[in-house]
């Protein structure tokens, strides 16, 4: 197992040196020119290469890279360079709990749907349940996001006035409230997921509900539910586990529209934000911290393999 | 159905209420290609400690004989399921569920042919066995984990706490096929049914896996279905054998008698087909040419006419019936078969 671990660490800094390298060549791809968005237009040419020199932009590539990568790696990641030209380490740490807060939960709401939903429908595999869950799934699947949050908002917040819409409470301020005001948001992330979900564990436990094992733990008189809950879930779970570290890594950055619809401050506007008004730093300090938290949610799912099934510990050994 | 009574008689023979009776037993499978007749009126009784022996070709029904016995194939969208089947005195096919559940595990238990596939490689072996004591026989943790270890050490499991810790891949295919025997007898079933125990295992394992569920048919006073294609794992181990063709049975007999003289070609054609240790080398061995019978249409008549070297034209105008056989001119109520032409028919 240690050694699994230390080829795994091994393999995660070479992604992450990929990544970074990635999100530092991000600021060539920006549109505008550094030294014009923090100048403003009109000034004389001899102003921006002094800035740029500043910035240490007429550096060679290489070094600027190592430059950039030693400030990130010690907590660094800049200043922004706009007004207020905050630091970008501290909008980072604003708004990433917010993202990933809504991505947890909203995956957590996921879960908690689709497993049952899936259960419902593999054990009765062609039934009537069955039929209409698969149909709700895709009509869900269909539904761009915006849309499903319009509606959600419509009916809980306006219609039903069960949920606040817009506006959002620090779970330091009050977890309760956090939650009640999270809550909406969430579920709109966790309609589209739990489609998902549903779709994939119904496929692998029919798949599952095959095998010898489930026709024996039947033949020793295992009820249904014992079966789908302690036979056939966790042998049925590698496709949706793998598919939750999926979904983990990339709502904390995109959950962007949701985001706008209920005014949230996280990352998804952060890195938008950022990208329209040239921030160059911001976004590279953004992506950067996303990447990183990406690459080491797919670590943990991973690692999570060797739990589900004792066969593949044995194999990394 | 009259070939059914010349069985069935045997009922009165038997000391003590069988354990097993199958009346009449038909389980038609529904497919989008048309509907398949797997069992096709099968009768026989089972008394405590003896051991049927259930043989066929891949396909003959067997294993659905089986499932349908134990009342895991139920009538249903997928089949149909015509008869009677009394486990310990209980109509399978009339429980509820809750009651066959009790049934399973409990009064009868089922040994797979495939012991990779039969265990949960998620859960440990311990767990596999424990499940069904703390359900069956309401034990606790403690109590159902020293049981459990009794268990792994009657068939024959070396270290059984160790073994209780390990996960299914990390046991042979002989060590596994014990812990689903251990398994299916966890609850001292009066019957266990053993579809193909041994076909997944090596010659040797074989051997130790039937010399194993002989033991504890002695032991435990169960008796076995022991369902299989080969002939050479039946016999020796079955008091009687009940030869399936085309989900009929063929020819049924005391182990010894249908050995000895067997009446239907088919027996006949599956005897030669064993090789044997006596036989000079490099000789080819005998086999029954052609494929068993598409079973959504059958032959009209004896299903194992196309193949018959004996077939006459009579054989496919209608079925045969399953009769008592003739010794020196008395029915042997212990030996039936279902043929117009009987092969050794003159030599008892």
């Amino acid at each position: 197992m240690g050694r699994t671990l230390l080829k795994r660490a091994g393999e995660l800094a070479a992604v992450l040196l990929i990544v970074s390298f990635g999100t530092f060549m991000l600021v060539s791809l920006l549109p505008n020119d550094p030294a014009v968005v923090i100048l403003g237009e009109g000034r004389e040419p001899a102003e921006y290469a002094a800035v740029r020199e500043d910035l240490g932009l007429d550096d060679p590539l290489p070094v600027r890279y190592v430059d950039w990568l030693g400030s990130a790696v010690t907590g660094d990641l800049g200043e922004s360079v706009v007004p207020p030209y905050s630091d970008v380490l501290d909008r980072v740490a604003a708004a990433l709990p917010v993202s990933v807060e809504l991505a947890v939960l909203g995956l957590g709401m996921a879960l908690v749907f689709s497993i049952p939903l899936a259960m419902w429908s593999a054990y009765r595999a062609g039934g009537r349940a069955d039929r209409i869950i698969s149909a709700s799934a895709f009509g869900v699947l269909s539904v761009p996001s915006f849309l499903a949050g319009l509606l959600v908002i419509m009916v809980f917040a306006n219609q039903l006035g069960w949920f606040p819409r817009a506006q959002w409470v620090r779970i330091s301020d009050s977890l309760g409230d956090n939650l009640y005001h999270a809550f909406l948001p969430a579920l709109v992330i966790a309609l589209a997921e739990t489609a998902l979900f549903t779709r994939i564990l119904r496929n692998d436990l029919i798949t599952t509900l095959q095998e010898d094992f489930i026709l024996a733990a039947k033949a020793k008189g295992m009820s249904a539910r014992h079966i789908l809950l302690s036979d056939a879930l966790r042998p049925s779970s590698f496709s949706m586990v793998t598919l939750l570290g999926i979904s983990l890594g990339r709502l904390i950055g995109s959950t962007v529209i949701v985001e706008y619809l209920f005014a949230l401050p996280g990352m998804g506007s952060l890195v938008i934000g950022a990208a329209n008004t040239g921030d160059f730093t911001m976004v590279q300090g953004a992506v950067l911290v996303i990447a990183v938290i990406y690459v080491l949610t797919n670590l943990l799912i991973d690692l999570s393999y060797g739990v589900l099934d004792p066969r593949i510990r044995r194999a990394h050994v | 159905m009259s070939s059914t009574s010349a069985v069935l008689q045997e009922r009165s023979t038997e000391p003590g209420a069988p354990v097993l009776v199958v009346d009449d037993l038909r389980t038609q499978i529904h497919t989008p290609r048309g509907d398949v007749q797997a069992v096709d009126g099968i009768s026989f009784t089972l008394g405590r400690g003896e051991t049927l022996g259930i043989v066929g070709e891949s396909g003959s029904g067997k294993s659905v004989l089986g499932r349908t016995i134990m009342g895991l194939y139920t009538t249903g969208p997928t089949m149909t399921i015509t008869g009677r089947v009394l486990i310990a005195g209980k109509d399978v096919h009339a429980l509820s569920t809750t009651a066959l559940r009790d049934l399973w595990g409990g009064d009868v238990g089922m040994v797979f042919q495939d012991p990779m596939t039969a265990l949960n490689p998620v859960k440990k072996v311990g767990v596999h066995l424990t499940e069904s004591l703390r359900k069956h026989r309401g034990m606790n943790r403690a109590q159902a984990a020293a049981h459990a270890a009794e268990l792994l050490n009657l068939v024959g499991i070396p270290e059984p706490r160790r073994r209780l810790d390990q996960y299914p891949h990390e046991l042979s295919g002989g060590m596994r096929q014990r812990v689903v025997i251990a398994m299916a007898l966890a609850n001292e079933p009066a019957l266990l049914i053993a579809d193909e125990p041994t076909t997944a295992l090596d010659v040797t394992v074989q051997k130790q896996i039937l010399d194993l569920l002989e033991r504890l048919q002695d032991e435990l006073g169960m008796a076995i279905m022991l369902i299989s294609h080969n002939l050479g794992v039946v016999a020796g181990r079955a008091d009687r054998v009940a030869v399936m063709y085309a989900g009929r049975v063929a020819e049924t007999a005391d182990a010894a008698t249908l050995f000895d003289v067997p009446h239907h070609p088919y027996t006949e054609a599956l005897l030669e087909a064993i090789p044997r240790l006596h036989q000079p080398p490099h000789v080819r061995l005998a086999a029954i040419d052609g494929a068993p019978p598409n079973m959504i249409a059958p032959p009209v008549g004896c299903r194992f006419a196309p193949r018959c070297r004996y077939a006459q034209p009579d054989c496919t105008a209608a079925p045969p019936v399953l009769d008592a056989a003739l010794v020196r001119g008395v029915a042997d109520p212990r030996h039936s078969f279902a043929c117009y032409h009987p092969v050794n028919a003159g030599g008892q």
